[in-house]
């Protein structure tokens, strides 16, 4: 038989241009109006956080005596001052840097850990396994919120410890995550295919098994970003996080809150970065989950 | 057309009078399957997926391992190629142990027996094109990566996916016969001389598996291939083979030509597997199934004959001990009393 004169009918040529799988995702995200949106705003906040040492209009943490909880609106403090008389604007600026390093840190740090210690557990199996999950599921029987702070508590409060128990808090999670992926796909018939051709562990791992986990993994991981920023204003607000005169939302929510009869609106307006840029992240996990849902 | 001709002259060889030495020897292949629960995750069962199985396979010819779901085929595919271990027995290659293979002998081994997976969706790296899928094998054995994919393109030709087409497409964007396709030449990339096709059309619609087995018979053809060909459907079998091992609960109940199985079947259970068989012929159609029920839980075989739960000729001597393969031709096998 010659080499393909005619195609056999059961091979139709296909219309559309081929695609790789990260172009093809790409290509859906830019078609999703909720992500987009999502997506813009995070840059937005992203931006001020970065460019906050430029865009305050005056220093986070000096006050004036004369002028605390000025309304928002006030002539030279459009969103107003807190009970320090200091400036919101710059406070709300400078607190987003806070706290999105504490919510996107633990999670980086959990993505990076959870997956070597969850596709090693899956893929190696037996007493590696048993041995890594089980450490994994003394952590998972604590709420989040609890363990959070109970390490927190532990360790005494300030930046790094917040970050350092939260990591805590997310590494069983991903871990979780890598491990039932990576089980999933390890019995599927291509990497038995692979070992079949001779291939070692390392190429299996590199070619057929990282690329099809790491996607659940990443959906997972952006899920809990949003959890993490409540759970690192959570800390800051019980006086475990940040310490003042940082400025950080969940800090201002809590020193803010004893003057919500003075002024209702000044006081919700961490609560409103908090709200708005979690579900910033909660938009933009949900439309990526879509976007890399493989039709089979 | 030359797989016709290919065929028949298989059909009417005695592979037994022939003086090459096996290509592959298997002898008393055996894998229990532990069944785990409670707490400490103890052994409570064992599922004896496959029981002292041996068998010879002779230099480009097709060996057709035929039995219903269940009774071990697909297991002893993986004994073969050394993807599970196996508790007993050994698999000689080419004169070489493959049990005892070490790493580097191993990888070496893999090159020469390659194998084509039952399902066409999950056999494919869904991240990976199907000229990357194909081409990986060669990379393995550390060809260049130019030459490897100008190599898995040619043959990506050859079973008929036209490599302009298709060489840059993801396994979804393809049917499922454009996937088997894809499969048999990843098997064949490393020039294999054994290939073991574990339900290589059980997934695919009837026209398409005409299609597949065909090129098979064309590949085999022309490049020397020897294979192993698993199957639950009997039809199939007989096309493809020139020996058939029937397989019943993990053991191999007869082994013969294909011809002599199909005209003249001894064990109860192969003569009940040939009479179940859709014929297109209205008088060889009965109006009642020739062996009733499900074969028994493979967890706690019955004791002696695995069939005689089943069996219409069943004795008391059944239940004591297994039988043992006994020749009942030329060339032809069978586990049974009957003929003792």
């Amino acid at each position: 038989m010659a080499v393909v004169t005619a195609l056999p009918h059961d091979a139709e040529p296909i219309a559309h241009a081929p695609m790789s799988y990260w172009r093809a995702v790409g290509w859906r995200l830019a078609r999703d109006p909720a992500t987009l949106v999502a997506g813009a705003v995070l840059v937005c906040i992203v931006l001020a956080a970065l460019l906050a040492p430029w865009l305050a209009p005056y220093d986070p943490s000096a006050g004036s005596i004369r002028l605390r909880l000025a309304p928002v609106g006030a002539p030279g403090h459009v969103l107003g001052t807190d009970e320090q008389g200091r400036d919101m604007l710059s406070r709300l600026l400078w607190g987003g840097r806070m706290t999105l390093v504490a919510g996107l840190t633990p999670v980086l740090v959990a993505l990076a850990l959870g997956t070597v210690l969850g596709v090693l557990a899956g893929y190696v199996g037996g007493l590696t396994n048993t041995l890594v999950m089980r450490t994994m599921d003394v952590f998972y029987a604590f709420p989040a919120v609890l363990l959070a702070i109970a390490i927190s508590g532990a360790l005494g409060p300030g930046l790094p410890n917040t970050l350092l128990s939260l990591s805590i808090v997310f590494v069983p999670r991903v871990v979780r995550v890598a491990e039932s992926a990576t089980v999933q796909v390890k019995g599927l018939e291509y990497i038995a295919a692979a070992r079949a051709s001779g291939s070692g562990v390392l190429p299996i791992m590199r070619h057929h098994l990282l690329a099809n986990v790491l996607g659940p993994i990443l959906v997972f991981a952006s899920t809990q970003v949003s959890l993490c920023i409540i759970l690192a204003a959570g800390l800051s607000f019980l006086g475990l996080g940040v310490t003042p005169p940082a400025a950080e939302w969940g800090l201002m929510l809590n020193t803010l809150r004893q003057s919500i009869y003075v002024n209702a609106i000044v006081p919700a307006l961490p609560g409103v970065a908090i709200f708005v840029t979690s579900m910033a992240f909660n938009l933009l996990s949900d439309g990526l989950r879509d976007a890399m849902e493989i039709r089979a | 057309m030359s797989a016709d001709n290919a065929m028949e002259s298989r059909n009417n060889r005695d592979p037994r009078v022939s003086a090459d030495a096996p290509l592959l020897e298997a002898r008393g292949l055996r894998k229990h399957f532990p069944l785990r629960g409670g707490v400490l995750q103890r052994t409570y069962a064992w599922v004896r997926a496959v029981d002292d199985v041996s068998f010879d396979v002779y230099p480009a010819e097709t060996l057709g391992i035929v039995g219903e779901s269940g009774c071990g085929k697909s297991t002893l595919a993986r004994l073969i190629l050394r993807l599970i271990e196996a508790d007993a027995g050994t698999v000689r290659f080419d004169g070489q142990d493959v049990r005892g293979a070490a790493p580097p002998q191993m990888k070496r081994l893999r090159r020469d027996m390659q194998l084509v997976f039952q399902d066409p969706y999950a056999s494919l790296n869904p991240r990976l094109t199907i000229e990357d899928a194909v081409a990986f094998s060669l990379l393995v054995h550390g060809t260049r990566a130019a030459e490897a994919r100008e190599r898995a393109r040619a043959l990506l030709g050859r079973v008929g996916l036209d490599p302009r087409l298709y060489g840059r497409r993801y396994a979804h964007e393809l049917s499922g016969g454009q996937r088997q396709r894809v499969n048999i030449a990843r098997a064949l990339v490393l020039d294999p001389k054994l290939l073991v096709l574990d339900e290589p059309v059980s997934a695919l619609d009837k026209s398409v598996q005409a299609q597949v087995l065909n090129l098979l018979a064309d590949l085999k053809a022309e490049r020397a291939l020897t294979y192993v060909f698993i199957s639950h459907d009997l039809n199939v079998i007989e096309y493809v083979s020139g020996r058939v091992m029937v397989m019943y609960l993990g053991e191999v109940v007869e082994t013969g030509t294909a011809d002599a199985l199909a005209q003249a079947p001894k064990h109860p259970y192969t003569q009940a597997l040939f009479a179940s068989a859709p014929s297109m012929d209205p008088d060889r159609r009965m109006d009642r199934p020739p062996i009733a029920g499900d074969p028994p839980n493979p967890i706690d075989p019955p004791s002696g004959c695995r069939f005689r739960t089943r069996c219409a000729f069943a004795m008391e001597q059944c239940a004591q001990a297994p039988p043992a393969l006994r020749p009942v031709g030329p060339g032809h096998e069978a586990a049974c009393y009957l003929f003792s």
